[in-house]
């Protein structure tokens, strides 16, 4: 029962709800100011938010570790960005495309992934990640190994378009917060309790009639699923389309998030997004090795940072 | 043939990799994603060192001597805080090192890749068959790879130190129990398996341009030997590593042919994965791999 109430940890202390009330509402307000730069980090934390949270469904809930969630924000980033050369831009079109193409691909490779676990896991899930990033390099009428610029902002009516930085940070903090209150609702529901207690306990659930593969296969489809949404967001955030987006580092940037935060919460991976874009920015603006920092700042959290970013606010706040 | 012979090349380089993922997951139950960013290290070495030391053989000693003081100083430093953390962790700080070495070097030797220049008496090529000629350095490198290969086998059967590895790898709470110096084992294994890896490196520094980053393809390629062959299988990793190997550089010059350019191109670069995934779905625990209790 404890992991059912770490699940929602933001309904246990008041002080952590007030505080991402607070947040939120300062994250809403950003965009009125008209200042495209703070507009579109509002976004970038969005869109990174949204794959972190899909990725802990994986990480976190079910205790897989995944090295390759980057195939599914690529899967998203690409769908933008080819339909955007045929011509389909409406977001009612373009969304629900991404979602099926990412459930379908996370259908194929997680039904062979979840066959293996622990080591295996995470290598398979790497390899079918550089897959998908050699197809999207390979090509080549879509910019091979370049990329290309998107054609097309995804639209929602004439006029009103995720280029205009206020259109793309409200839309992406509207769904930041669908996500957020659908996996908070799915895992609160029989079907996480399942995934949690297949987790810590494999062989009782098995016990109990249940085989966890199907609940994990869906919870694999539907992260993936998820994640496509945060691409398709990205590729308008940048309006560019790189294979980049799919490359092992991109899978291992969002697992920092999800452990920045905290694995195993909905609310930790965002704060992790949060934390991780603001250092991103903070320190390419000061040096241009950012990366060595980053490493370095990984590697000390690993040792020494038990529980996440948001183990350090709600310990504070009990 | 030149690409049977180019496969095997890779597969050998690919071997001295795998040995160490193999080697580290089995005794000291690590994933170690800093494997390729060592090989790397090790290419950067030995143009470090062959831009100072005229002699080309001391070079590459100086080179591995370098690659043992950073592995022994990471292992203390970092990796030995590892051993008992959860796999998230461990994916988590290795990738931050790879990154953290991966930049490392570009602050060092900046964004241009380098060139290592061959010794005088390692260029050219040599007649096999008539017709059939292959440049002497890569025919080198085979050799080298064959004969590291052979060592490792070596010490790894015959010496008190390769059966403390074996027997880690079989069991590790049993090797501790006989009263093994753990510590000790634990750097020494970490540091053969950095030596494999930047071997390959120093090998294939004067093939390729050594830049940042060079290390992480063959990283993830070497994580799909492992995967193919069985982890904690030696054995298996040495037939997946030329199965890959073979696969990987013949699939290049045929899968073009028969599915023409674009296509080709895809399946050649993923072809690998195809495999991987085929052996996991038929053998989830690899080819050689013991059954894995769920």
């Amino acid at each position: 029962m404890n992991n059912l109430v770490e699940n929602l940890p933001f309904m246990k202390s008041k002080r952590l709800a007030f505080s991402l009330v607070a947040i939120l509402i300062l994250a809403l307000m950003v965009p009125l100011f008209n200042q495209p730069y703070y507009t579109k980090l509002i976004a970038r934390v969005c869109v990174f938010a949204i794959a972190a949270v899909s990725l802990d469904l994986i990480v976190g809930f079910a205790g897989m570790v995944s090295l390759g969630h980057a195939a599914f924000f690529g899967i998203g980033v690409y769908c933008a960005g080819i339909l955007a050369q045929f011509g389909i831009t409406s977001i009612g079109l373009v969304v629900p495309i991404a979602l099926v193409v990412a459930l379908v691909i996370g259908g194929v490779i997680g039904s062979i992934s979840l066959r293996t676990s622990g080591l295996y896991f995470i290598f398979i899930t790497l390899a079918f990640s550089q897959m998908i990033f050699f197809v999207a390099q390979g090509l080549r009428m879509f910019g091979g190994d370049d990329g290309f610029r998107l054609p097309g902002p995804t639209i929602w009516f004439d006029g009103i378009s995720l280029s205009q930085p206020r259109v793309l940070a409200y839309t992406m903090i509207v769904t930041l917060l669908m996500v957020i209150f659908v996996t908070s609702r799915l895992m609160s529901s029989n079907f996480g309790q399942v995934i949690v207690a297949s987790r810590d306990n494999p062989r009782k659930i098995r016990s109990l009639g249940i085989r966890p593969y199907p609940y994990q296969l869906l919870l694999f489809m539907i992260s993936a699923s998820i994640c496509a949404l945060g691409g398709v967001g990205f590729a308008n955030l940048n309006e560019y389309v790189s294979p980049a987006s799919i490359s092992w580092v991109q899978s291992g940037e969002f697992l920092f998030m999800v452990i920045l935060g905290s694995a195993g919460t909905i609310i930790g991976p965002v704060l992790g997004a949060a934390a991780f874009v603001c250092l991103e920015q903070l320190l390419s603006s000061w040096t241009d090795y950012w990366m060595f920092y980053l490493g370095i700042i990984l590697m000390l959290r690993v040792i020494f940072l038990k529980s996440g970013l948001l183990g350090l606010l709600t310990r504070r706040s009990q | 043939m030149e690409q049977v012979f180019n496969g095997l090349q890779l597969g050998m380089i690919l071997f001295l990799m795998a040995v160490g993922v193999t080697l580290t997951f089995g005794v000291m139950n690590l994933i170690n994603l800093a494997h390729g960013a060592i090989l790397m290290v090790g290419a950067f070495f030995i143009a470090f060192t062959t831009s100072t030391i005229p002699s080309f053989g001391l070079a590459v000693l100086a080179a591995l001597f370098l690659v043992f003081t950073l592995a022994w100083l990471v292992e203390v430093l970092l990796v030995k805080h590892l051993y008992s953390k959860s796999h998230l962790d461990q994916v988590l700080a290795t990738f931050g090192l790879s990154i953290v070495l991966n930049d490392g070097v570009i602050m060092i030797w900046g964004r241009e890749p380098l060139y290592v220049n061959l010794p005088s008496w390692l260029e050219g090529a040599v007649q096999i068959t008539p017709g059939f000629s292959y440049p002497l350095y890569r025919l080198a490198i085979t050799g080298v790879a064959i004969l590291a290969g052979l060592a490792l086998w070596l010490l790894l059967t015959k010496s008190r130190l390769g059966m403390q590895i074996r027997g880690g790898a079989e069991k590790r709470e049993m090797i501790g129990a006989l009263g093994v110096n753990i510590n000790f084992l634990f750097t020494s294994v970490f540091a053969l398996s950095a030596i494999l890896a930047a071997l390959g490196g120093i090998m294939l520094g004067p093939m390729i341009s050594v830049q940042s980053g060079m290390g992480d393809p063959l990283l993830i390629l070497s994580l799909a030997v492992v995967v193919i062959g069985g982890v904690g299988s030696l054995k298996g990793a040495l037939y997946a590593a030329i199965l890959v190997g073979l696969v990987d550089t013949l699939g290049r010059m045929l899968w073009p042919v028969m599915f023409g350019d674009i296509v080709g191109n895809i399946v050649s670069n993923s072809a690998i994965y195809i495999l991987m995934a085929v052996v996991i779905a038929i053998r989830p625990s690899g080819l050689f791999g013991r059954r894995i209790s769920v």
